[in-house]
Order: structure tokens, then C-alpha cells, then sequence
């Protein structure tokens, strides 16, 4: 309020200066909008005064929304219209507005007051004219034959006799009729139709569906697949073929897997199915003949081969007749073959008796020179010769020869055995001499020994008495000697007579404990 | 020449393998026990080019489509 009382003001001063009248300011009168007020207005007068309306542009700048919905500028050499399409509203569009295109756009304007922005909210696009139409197509084209979509390595050859056909075209209509009139007089056939639109927006993607979806059947489902496809249309005017020109049946058609036919209008009308199509009909009629052979020259031709083949067959069989007739004629009479081998055969054996006779003879003769020198006589003359041999080697064969080996033998055995008694003497003796040094040797370690350096050994009875306790508690003592034993008595001033000394090798002297231990 | 079972062909293989024999046959230079092999096998790819072109019975039916487009079932067409 302030700001524009203040504006007020100086338009207020302004006046002033050039009217010095005090005439009345304009807009002081005038109605207070608020900014809602004055948009909602303004989008009232501008729907309200144009209602729906038709505009002729190019397609500006194209904005599709994650949303679906699209925003798009039509535009002349000076000024842009705003459009808007909402997703519903898209998918009912004919043509899907492209930049560059020249549309005519039909719709509703409209103001949208939270960017101050009017726009035409669109619900129907055509486009304007057909050059506008075929420069689209021409920049389709380019860009599906840059693909390499066009390629003439990716058209496949057509089935030969398919045994399903599938028709993607309107059911009702000539079309379809022409085609299965023409199939009938070719060589019947099982033909799947598959409903569409052949015009309007509903034609494409229902064209591209149809393509897919036969191509999705499987072979030996519930529908039968076709082995062939054929997308027909009769012929119209550029705009009601609009639909084949789509690059979705474009693509689906490049995509089939299983060869397509197109026969979209009349023959000089070329749409954009017909450049990825494997083959192109002019006409529908057309496609059926592609579609499949005729029947009846078919079945002449394969008359005509049967005809041949019994005909080959049998003049086969003819033919190695014939040679054969021929052969045995050259064939040479049997007995020619023998003739000339009897005849040696008969030459051979009558030399074969004589040859025997001739043989024996010589043999006989052979064996009679030899005989003549085998007589009794030399047989003993060898007898004797022998005898005498014998006699001359057994007068050599005399018993000395061996006796005087038995002799030598006996000598050698004498000599061993008397070297035996010597060896067994001589170790005998140096046994006993080590015996001897080792009792000696014994005697000198023996306590006896000790004896004679002046020590004695004290008993009592047959114990030895080794400490002085033990012979206070003895009645008697005996000492041994180097020279004999002497009985004392422990306690006794005098000593008792000694006791006549035991012979020391009638008694064995008992050895000190410690000794014995020592064993 | 191809192994494939003769009742397993489709009509443009019996037909190339009938060719194929007549042609060999009337060559003339086939043995004559593998002639008369050739022969049966030539009368059996005709029988099956004839059954073939005998099985040539037409059934139009069109697709019929749900709401979404897909297709359901098929109806038999008639009178066209």
C-alpha cells in the first residue's frame, strides 16, 4: 500500500508539472485487482474469446515429460506459441509433433497464471499439407536406412509354400477379401487374420502390435504361427496411410522374424513398411500371389517328373538289356575255351607213362652200382678193427694208477692230522703256564698274604671279629697268624696257649665279609 | 541329397529331392542297383508332393483380441 501511495505521489507530481489543473488522476478510480484475481481473469477473457481454435506452425523445440505429458512450441518467422498435450490427451494425437514438422494443431486456449504464460492446450495434430508430410518421411527414412533397416543382406527370402499365413489388416473390407479369393485360386492355405485399423491414430501401434504378436506365437501353440505375413491396405489418400509410415511398424517390421510381405496402397504409393519389408506387393492381390505358388502347376509338374522318373527308371533297365544282349552275343563259343588245353592235356599224358618207365630204369641201374661193393667181408674187417681197439684200451685201464692217489692222500691226511696234535700240545701248555701265573697272583692278593706283613684275623669260633665289642662279648678268641692260630681269652692278662695252628689246606679259611662281598 | 525322412519334408524339399532323382535317373550313369533305390525313393517324394498339394485345404480364421489388444482366441471367418 505504500508503495503505491508513493507511486501515486510522484505520478501525482508529475502530473503537476506538465498540467498544473487539478484534474483528476487516472487509475485512482480504477478496480484493485489482487494477482489471482486478475489471472483468473485474464484465463477467463482468453478461453472465453478464442474457444477452440485451429493454429498452422512449425513444431518448435519438443519436451516430453517424465509424466507423459508433452510441451512443444509452434512457431512462425516472428512469434511462439506454448502447447501443451496431456498424456491422455497424447496418446489420441495422429502425429506425435517432431521439431521441424509444419502441423496444424487443434485446441483450446488457455492461460496459466502461475508463470504469467498463456498456451494452446492441443488435442489433435495433423500435418499441414504433404510437403510438410513427405519432408517427415524423407528425414524418417534417412534415419531408418542409416540404421541400415533398408539393407538389401537383411530381406529374407520368402517361404516357399508357407503353411500359415498371417494377415495383419482390416477384417472387414476388399483387401482382405482380395487376398483370400486370389489364395483360394492359388493353392489354399491356412490364414490366421489379425484385426486392425488400417487408418487414423489407431493404426500404428495397432499394425506394430499385430507384426509382434504373431511373431511372439509360438510354433505349435494354441494359435499357429504363420510362416509368412503379409500387412495390407488398400489404397488412399497420403494421410490415411499415415500409419504405415510410423516408425514403430517400420521397426516391428524389420524386426520380424518371419518374412513379411507389404502391399500398402496402390503401386505408386511407397510407404515406410515397404523399405524394411522382405518383399513388396503393389497390391494385396498381389502380396497372395508372392504368398504362395499354384497349385496346379505344381501338381503337373509333379506329374511330369513322376513321368519322368518311370521313364528314366525304365529305360534304365532297357539301356543295361540292351548291353547286355549285346555283351553276350561277343560272348566265344564254350568249347573254344577248351579246346586248346585237352589238346596239351592229351600231348602230356602220353609222355607221362614213358617218363615213369625211364626213371625206374635209371634208378635200377643207379642202385645196382652201389650194391655191387656192400659184402659181408668188410663188415668183419671193421668188426675186427674195432675188437682190437677194445682189447688196447682195456689193457690200459689197471688199478695202480688209482692206489697210488688213495697213498697220497693218505700221506696228506697224516700230515694234517699230526699238525693238529702239535697245535692242540703247544696251546695246552701255554694254558697251564697262564693258569699258574694266575694263581699265583691270586695267592699274593689273598688275605694270607697280608698275614705276613705283620695283620692277623680274629675269630670267635667260625665269625670273624671285626670290632672290639664283639670280642668283649666272645668267651674265646682266636687269632690267626701269618704261621699259624692262637686261641685267647678276651680280658685275660695272660694269653692262653696258643693252639696248635690248623693245617691251612684242610680248612678253607672263611673269607672277611668285606672280601666276600666283593664277589 | 539330403538324409531327412521323406514323410518329414516339407513340399519344397520333397520337391527339390524329386529333381534331384529324375535327374540322376535320366543321367543314366547310376548303378543299377542304386537305380532302382532311386527310383522308390523318386515314387516316394512324388506321393509326398501329391499329399502335399492334396492337403491344400483353406481355413481363414481371425484373431480375436482383448481389451488391451492381445489376442485370445481365434473365430473361423466365413463367406469371403
Amino acid at each position: 500500500m505504500v508503495a503505491r501511495a508513493a507511486a501515486a505521489v510522484v505520478a501525482a507530481e508529475e502530473e503537476a508539472d506538465m498540467d498544473l489543473i487539478d484534474a483528476p488522476e487516472p487509475g485512482q478510480n480504477a478496480p484493485e485487482f489482487t494477482v489471482s484475481e486478475i489471472s483468473g481473469a485474464v484465463k477467463r477473457t482468453i478461453e472465453g474469446a478464442f474457444g477452440r481454435i485451429r493454429v498452422r506452425g512449425e513444431v518448435g523445440r519438443v519436451f516430453k515429460a517424465r509424466s507423459g505429458h508433452l510441451y512443444y512450441d509452434i512457431k512462425d518467422d516472428n512469434n511462439v506459441l506454448a502447447c501443451t498435450t496431456w498424456k491422455g490427451q497424447a496418446a489420441r494425437l495422429s502425429v506425435i509433433p517432431e521439431e521441424g514438422l509444419e502441423v496444424i494443431v487443434t485446441g483450446k486456449l488457455t492461460a496459466f497464471g502461475a508463470q504469467s504464460k498463456y498456451n494452446l492446450n492441443v488435442d489433435e495434430v495433423t500435418v499441414a499439407g504433404e510437403g510438410a508430410l513427405m519432408a517427415m518421411l524423407e528425414k524418417r527414412k534417412k534415419a531408418l536406412a542409416a540404421e541400415g533397416l533398408f539393407a538389401a543382406e537383411r530381406k529374407r527370402p520368402l517361404p516357399f509354400l508357407p503353411e500359415v499365413i498371417g494377415v495383419v489388416t482390416s477384417p472387414s473390407g476388399a483387401v482382405i477379401r482380395d487376398i483370400l479369393h486370389r489364395l483360394r485360386d492359388r493353392f489354399p492355405r491356412k490364414v490366421l487374420i489379425w484385426p486392425v485399423a488400417v487408418q487414423g491414430s489407431a493404426c500404428a501401434p495397432e499394425v506394430t502390435r499385430a507384426i509382434r504378436g504373431f511373431n511372439a506365437l509360438s510354433p505349435g501353440g494354441a494359435l499357429p504361427r504363420p510362416d509368412l505375413i503379409i500387412v495390407a491396405r488398400g489404397g488412399g489418400s497420403i494421410e490415411d496411410l499415415w500409419g504405415f509410415n510410423e516408425e514403430s511398424v517400420a521397426r516391428a517390421a524389420a524386426e520380424s522374424d518371419i518374412p513379411l510381405i507389404s502391399a500398402v496402397g496402390h503401386e505408386t504409393d511407397t510407404t515406410l513398411i515397404d523399405y524394411v519389408s522382405d518383399k513388396r506387393a503393389p497390391t494385396p492381390t498381389a502380396a497372395a500371389e508372392l504368398a504362395v505358388p499354384v497349385r496346379l502347376e505344381l501338381l503337373s509338374w509333379t506329374d511330369e517328373q513322376g513321368a519322368r522318373l518311370t521313364h528314366a527308371a525304365t529305360r534304365a533297365i532297357q539301356q543295361r538289356r540292351q548291353r547286355m544282349q549285346d555283351m553276350a552275343r561277343g560272348l566265344p563259343r564254350p568249347q573254344a575255351l577248351v579246346e586248346t588245353a585237352a589238346q596239351r592235356l592229351d600231348l602230356w599224358s602220353a609222355r607221362l607213362d614213358p617218363a615213369l618207365t625211364g626213371v625206374a630204369q635209371k634208378k635200377r641201374v643207379a642202385l645196382a652200382e652201389r650194391c655191387a661193393s656192400l659184402r659181408p667181408a668188410m663188415l668183419h674187417a671193421r668188426l675186427d678193427d674195432a675188437g682190437r681197439r677194445l682189447d688196447d684200451r682195456a689193457a690200459r685201464l689197471q688199478p695202480a694208477a688209482l692206489q697210488r692217489d688213495i697213498d697220497r692222500k693218505s700221506r696228506e691226511l697224516r700230515q694234517v692230522s699230526d699238525r693238529l696234535a702239535q697245535i692242540a700240545r703247544t696251546r695246552t701248555a701255554r694254558l697251564a703256564d697262564r693258569l699258574a701265573a694266575l694263581e699265583r697272583m691270586r695267592q699274593s692278593l689273598g688275605y694270607t698274604e697280608t698275614l705276613k706283613r705283620g695283620y692277623a684275623v680274629v675269630r670267635a669260633g667260625e665269625d670273624v671279629i671285626t670290632t672290639s665289642a664283639e670280642a668283649a662279648k666272645a668267651a674265646t678268641l682266636e687269632i690267626q697268624f701269618r704261621d699259624g692260630r692262637l686261641d685267647v681269652v678276651p680280658g685275660a692278662a695272660n694269653p692262653a696257649a696258643p693252639a696248635p695252628a690248623k693245617p691251612k689246606a684242610t680248612k678253607p679259611v672263611k673269607k672277611p665279609p668285606e672280601q666276600g662281598s666283593l664277589f | 541329397m539330403s538324409d531327412k525322412p521323406v514323410a518329414e519334408m516339407s513340399f519344397e524339399e520333397a520337391l527339390q529331392a524329386l529333381e534331384g532323382v529324375v535327374n540322376r535317373l535320366e543321367r543314366g550313369d547310376v548303378p543299377l542297383e542304386e537305380s532302382i533305390g532311386l527310383y522308390e525313393r523318386g515314387a516316394e517324394l512324388k506321393a509326398r508332393c501329391e499329399t502335399k498339394l492334396k492337403e491344400a485345404e483353406e481355413k481363414v480364421a481371425a484373431i480375436t483380441l482383448d481389451a488391451n489388444g492381445n489376442p485370445t482366441g481365434t473365430t473361423p471367418v466365413e463367406g469371403m
